[in-house]
């Protein structure tokens, strides 16, 4: 993951880029199934190495496949990107080693969930029944914003074809002499 | 730089040699497709939910338009049903809920819609992940074709 990481920092050619991040989506999906979070890992493979490649990939059908060349170095911007990393990684000292049975996430209401949500819900799976029963409110909310995202793509770019091909004929004697 | 409707047409001419790749996609994307709903209806079993359901149900129209063109695929599932299928699935949802309410319950409360509470937390559960389902296939397929169909520069 890390090899995979560093090379997307450093390579010019996007499709490249696109691939190898698919094959990050992959190794995060594999990391989630050790950590023995099926769920989040299914939704890793499905969406991070799935679709999300097949969309960036359109995406550069549509733009260019090679990075513009580097502009070189911006100072301010490498000490916001440094401060704001290691105000994160500060941020991370305190928190409790991983499967702590005494970490405070374990201790408020993921006890009650567990013990009550299959006699409520009558469902094995804990995270489903957490996900459409006791967050219900949240999983709507999320629905909406998938529905929202696909409506603004549509806003934006489903133009019909003729209104389209009439912008095309403008954006490109103007931006393309 | 080639769009991807024009290379689709161009691929589809290259994937009449193409034998091995047509048949095994038409091999794999019914099983894509029954892996779908196997997730979906399974979600409260096993791992998976409406989420990942509808991005999988999703792969398999890409995957179709993909090998076979964006063309065909849009007449498998014209613009308007793509549409119809976004927003069925949210007012499915959120129905759900307005249901529980005009039963006596809270919104999204699914004890109320049958007699027997734990029953009716599995019928809604159903509903909602159905909702989330459809509403997530849809964006995905709607997403996938409006960025296939533009025609900018050629």
């Amino acid at each position: 993951m890390v090899v995979s990481a560093l090379a997307l920092l450093w390579l010019r050619n996007l499709f490249a880029v696109v691939m190898l991040s698919g094959s990050f989506s992959l190794n995060a999906a594999v990391l989630y199934v050790v950590m023995d979070a099926v769920d989040v890992a299914f939704t890793e493979a499905a969406v991070g190495a799935g679709i999300a490649t097949v969309l960036m990939l359109g995406t550069l059908a549509l733009t260019t496949s090679h990075e513009k060349a580097d502009p070189g170095v911006s100072w301010p911007h490498l000490a916001v990107v440094v401060v704001v990393g290691s105000a994160l990684i500060y941020g991370t000292l305190d928190m409790p080693r991983y499967g702590d049975p005494m970490a405070p996430i374990h201790q408020h209401v993921a006890p009650e969930y567990i013990e009550r949500g299959p006699k409520q819900t009558g469902m094995p799976n804990v995270v489903t029944s957490i996900l459409a029963s006791y967050r219900g409110y949240d999983t709507l909310g999320e629905v909406t914003v998938v529905f929202t995202a696909a409506a603004g793509v549509l806003a934006l770019l489903g133009r019909r074809r003729k209104k389209k091909n009439k912008m095309k004929k403008r954006t490109r004697s103007g931006e393309r002499p | 730089m080639k769009n991807l409707r024009a290379l689709s047409k161009r691929r589809r001419r290259e994937m009449q040699h193409k034998e091995v790749l047509r048949v095994c996609s038409k091999l794999l994307i019914p099983l894509i497709m029954l892996f779908a709903l196997y997730v979906q209806f399974h979600g409260d079993f096993g791992p998976g939910g409406g989420f990942q359901a509808g991005v999988i149900f999703a792969s398999a129209f890409i995957l179709y338009a993909l090998i076979f063109g964006v063309d065909v695929g849009m007449k498998v599932l014209s613009p308007g049903a793509r549409r119809f299928f976004l927003s069925a699935g949210l007012l499915l949802y959120a129905g759900v809920g307005i249901a529980g309410m005009l039963l006596g319950g809270r919104y999204l409360n699914y004890s109320v819609l049958l007699d027997d509470p734990v029953a009716g937390q599995h019928l809604g559960i159903l509903l909602i992940e159905l909702g989330v389902g459809v509403t997530v296939a849809a964006s995905m397929i709607t997403i996938f074709y409006v960025f296939a169909n533009q025609d900018e520069s050629e």
